[in-house]
């Protein structure tokens, strides 16, 4: 900044040529072409209808000044907007009045303002260029000079680099001192917890019964009907009082029930559903949506985030989509009174995989 | 300034001129404005994308710091009171309920909110337009290379600012989208399960996240925002602003209308517009109905869900991955569905960062550079700019394909995998394409300074023959057309110890490969041997 003592100069006093007065920096592998144009210099000022015509000029000044009394009737309108559209009606279009109004009332305001300013500075105000001299970034060969006696002097004045044992201990004790620091983000997360354990287990028990998502109402299996999908959640979750959300991320649930012709089971898994019926983990195995699209006559479900999609009739595995597991599978069976109820636990944790998961 | 000389004003002065010789005299103020007040500012309509972003910052901080009085960053967990009415009674956390507040219940809260969302996705937006105006024309040349740095990371915090924004009201669309990022940090290997950990303190959702997000949305990221950009502004003031060729200007000089006034009133009326038309907008079209979503819960989701449009490329990163990219090796599980399309990400983000540097390497050219290229001058970067247009543009499409498969009655497979061709074989076709467009654009121009200009005359000969007249250029048409340079590739040479080094041999293929076919502006000599020894 300081270098520019130039500014302001006059249009004429521009350089013609393009290569003249350029450092002597390297121009590296550019063609440095002898028989290049010159170049013209600037050419004549054309003046604007403004500069010619005083009718043209008082028309402007006018555009200039009904634009700025526009913006401030805007403003006014939007104060005006704010008293006259009252939203305590519990109406949602008087809110959208309100807004409506306040808003076109301030746009107002705000473009007049800004295209009468605008038109000020081209239509009205002295059309002149100025040119400006540039200088090397870098300073001239004093300045640079100069600065690097002031490290030199520093550094003789400090002993900095004759002093190795006192800047080697300083520069050990700036790399260890930030660490306290990071230690205390141990505090973001509970002390007493550790992640492995949680993400490994969900709510579901042995014998707790599946129910109906978001009411908590107990499911028996006599309502589930072919062809049917149900949102579920353990009964009891919808009454805790803590940390019910990290609870459902968990351990929401689909319930689907297929003909029992039309399901594929794996040999091992064959008493994990009941009649037709299977229930897989809800959340995604890639980054954890839930999956909530069931596409009933091809058995498919699809997450609307990523678009995986799972098929249900071969063990939710994985037929599109970047996710690579399949949904774990919650096993059910039914109680005495025909609700139906978890054997127990997911056998793998659910969600999106994460690094300790094998 | 003002007309009286402020140290011999003993006479009557003006109150402007007290006031500014007691601000003077307490502040230095004077060598400033004598410094910077006529300074002059090369004018063009691409100088004001960067504009657009800044003001569109200003009012995102102005409007923010209305909401920030109404809104509560808890997740404690209320029943809805307010006045919108089919929420009533709903189980929602604090944050929404105030969200929610000063929407419907806080006169003029909606238009703000509107306003500071509308204008959040604006500087976004200015910002990449910034940037591609600045690769395209080569200004992030010598010395503006930091600059370009600075302006790239001021990117990247305007994302965050927008996700961290974004995630607030913990309405039902902005917890899916934390969920999304839970998966992806849990799927970053060895410390992936802690960060998740850490950032949600506990499990996912836990009830810090929002108050977290909030802390770095209205202090640390503004703070860092602030900072980069007066830098950046520090930057243009040391450096002058580019300009674009032409009669007159030269690499040592910047032509413009001053400071004052001149350029004062356009960029300040322009600040009053950019304003204007986000107020428009804001009164107009609704953003972020989060009414119509609901409160986070993690079991429903609505189909078609969609990012804010930055974002887009990354949640479209995700969804093209194909099947199976997950294995369990050494007893862990490594999510390559997760770290393939964040390393990807990773490296694009560094290329565009280091592109600067690695261009200054390639033609080794350490002249300070002040003219502004015209793109189609320098072709194998405009074709690489093409090409990494093109990759983002593919990537951000896919974060819209199950609403490009709903919308055209296309497959969702189909979608996926022709954007999967355009992100990995759509780079190298919009390459060859740009750069033939540009050399041909260039012959264009050489067509155009060697044979002039078709006049629309037609001349009838002697002979019966019928010819178009070509005009000559006048010398300030012509010299925009024969004002660039260009470079050669590079001929390998041994270095001082009579050896060819590895380095060498890339930079020399790198060269090559850039400067090849080149196509050099038009010389006097070649106009006065005859218009080109065409004829």
């Amino acid at each position: 900044m300081a270098q520019d003592d130039h500014s302001g100069a006059e249009l004429t006093a521009a350089d013609s040529s393009h290569a003249a007065h350029e450092s002597d920096a390297s121009p590296g592998t550019a063609l440095i072409v002898q028989d290049a144009f010159a170049n013209p210099g600037f050419p004549p000022h054309r003046p604007r209808v403004t500069d010619e015509d005083p009718k043209r000029e008082k028309r402007a000044q006018r555009t200039v000044y009904t634009l700025f009394y526009l913006s401030a009737l805007g403003s006014l309108w939007a104060v005006a907007a704010y008293m006259l559209f009252p939203m305590e009606s519990n109406n949602v279009g008087d809110v959208r009045l309100n807004n409506l109004f306040i808003g076109l009332g301030a746009t107002l305001a705000l473009l007049a303002l800004g295209i009468g300013i605008v038109h000020w500075g081209k239509a009205v105000m002295v059309d002149v260029e100025l040119v400006d001299e540039r200088h090397e970034v870098g300073g001239s060969p004093e300045t640079q000079a100069a600065a690097a006696k002031v490290f030199a002097d520093a550094d003789r004045e400090s002993g900095f680099t004759r002093r190795a044992v006192i800047r080697n201990s300083l520069i050990g004790a700036l790399v260890v001192f930030p660490l306290p620091a990071v230690v205390l983000f141990r505090g973001f997360a509970p002390q007493d917890e550790l992640p492995v354990p949680l993400l490994s287990h969900t709510m579901w028990r042995k014998g707790t019964r599946l129910a109906l998502d978001p009411s908590g109402v107990a499911i028996k299996a006599s309502d589930v009907t072919i062809g049917s999908a149900f949102h579920v959640i353990p009964e009891g979750l919808a009454e805790l009082e803590h940390g019910k959300l990290e609870e459902k991320a968990k351990a929401a649930v689909l319930l689907m029930r297929l003909d029992p012709s039309e399901l594929n089971q794996l040999p091992e898994r064959e008493s994990w559903s009941y009649d037709g019926i299977v229930a897989y983990s809800k959340i995604c195995t890639h980054v954890g949506c839930p999956v909530a699209l069931y596409e009933q006559h091809t058995h498919h479900l699809l997450c609307p985030c990523h678009q995986s999609q799972f098929d249900v009739a071969n063990h939710c595995e994985v037929i599109f989509g970047p996710a690579k597991r399949p949904l774990p599978q919650l096993p059910i069976a039914i109680d005495d009174e025909g609700y139906l109820i978890a054997q127990s636990d997911f056998t793998e944790p659910v969600g999106p995989s994460f690094w300790e998961r094998h | 300034m003002s007309t009286a000389s402020p140290t011999t004003g003993t006479q009557k002065r003006s109150f402007t001129t007290a006031a500014a010789v007691y601000v003077n005299e307490r502040t230095s103020v004077a060598g400033f404005i004598k410094e910077l007040g006529r300074k002059a500012f090369p004018d063009h309509w691409s100088f004001l994308l960067g504009e657009v972003a800044l003001f569109s910052f200003v009012v995102i901080l102005i409007s923010g710091t209305f909401l920030t009085f109404f809104f509560q960053a808890s997740m404690a967990e209320v029943h809805y009171d307010g006045s919108y009415v089919p929420l009533k009674g709903v189980e929602m956390s604090v944050a929404m309920a105030s969200t929610l507040d000063i929407s419907f219940d806080i006169r003029g809260g909606l238009f703000v909110r509107q306003m500071h969302h509308w204008a959040a996705l604006l500087f976004v937006a200015a910002i990449g337009l910034h940037m591609l105006r600045i690769y395209f024309t080569g200004a992030f040349r010598k010395p503006r290379e930091f600059n370009w740095v600075i302006g790239f990371t001021l990117f990247i915090l305007a994302m965050a600012e927008g996700f961290t924004g974004y995630s607030l009201p913990d309405d039902l669309l902005s917890g899916n989208g934390l969920r999304i990022i839970d998966g992806l940090i849990k799927g970053i290997p060895l410390v992936g399960t802690w960060i998740s950990f850490l950032l949600f303190g506990g499990e996912f959702p836990g009830t810090q996240i929002v108050g977290r997000l909030y802390s770095l949305h209205i202090m640390l990221l503004p703070a860092l925002v602030i900072a980069f950009i007066a830098l950046h502004l520090v930057f243009v003031v040391v450096h002058k602003h580019t300009q674009y060729a032409g009669p007159g200007k030269t690499q040592q000089n910047a032509v413009g209308p001053p400071v004052l006034p001149v350029y004062a009133a356009k960029a300040g009326g322009f600040f009053f517009i950019i304003f204007g038309v986000i107020a428009l907008i804001a009164s107009l079209f609704t953003i972020n109905p989060i009414w119509n979503y609901g409160p986070y819960d993690p079991s429903p989701v609505s189909a078609g869900t969609q990012p804010d449009w930055y974002i887009g490329f990354a949640d479209g990163a995700l969804r093209l991955i194909p099947p199976g990219w997950e294995f369990v090796w050494l007893d862990r599980t490594w999510s390559f569905n997760i770290l393939v399309p964040l390393i990807a990400i990773g490296i694009f983000i560094v290329l565009v960062l280091l592109y600067p540097f690695i261009e200054a390497w390639i033609t080794g050219d350490k002249r300070e550079h002040h003219i502004a290229d015209r793109p189609r001058n320098a072709p194998t970067r405009t074709a690489i700019g093409a090409a990494g247009v093109t990759f983002y543009a593919g990537l951000w499409a896919a974060a819209s394909s199950d609403i490009l498969a709903t919308h055209f009655s296309l497959t969702m497979e189909g979608v996926i995998h022709a954007l999967q061709a355009v992100v990995i074989l759509g780079p190298f076709v919009a390459f060859f394409i740009a750069k033939r467009v540009c050399i041909a654009l260039q012959k264009k121009d050489r067509e155009i300074v060697l044979h002039g200009f078709e006049s629309g005359r037609i001349v009838r000969l002697p002979g019966g023959e019928f010819i178009e007249v070509h005009e000559q250029l006048d010398e300030y048409d012509r010299w925009r057309l024969v004002s660039f340079e260009t470079y050669e590739p590079l001929m390998i040479r041994p270095n001082a110890r009579g050896k060819i080094t590895v380095g060498q041999r890339f930079r020399a293929s790198l060269s090559r490969w850039f400067f090849e076919d080149r196509i050099a502006p038009v010389t006097k000599g070649e106009i006065e041997s005859g218009h080109g020894g065409h004829h």
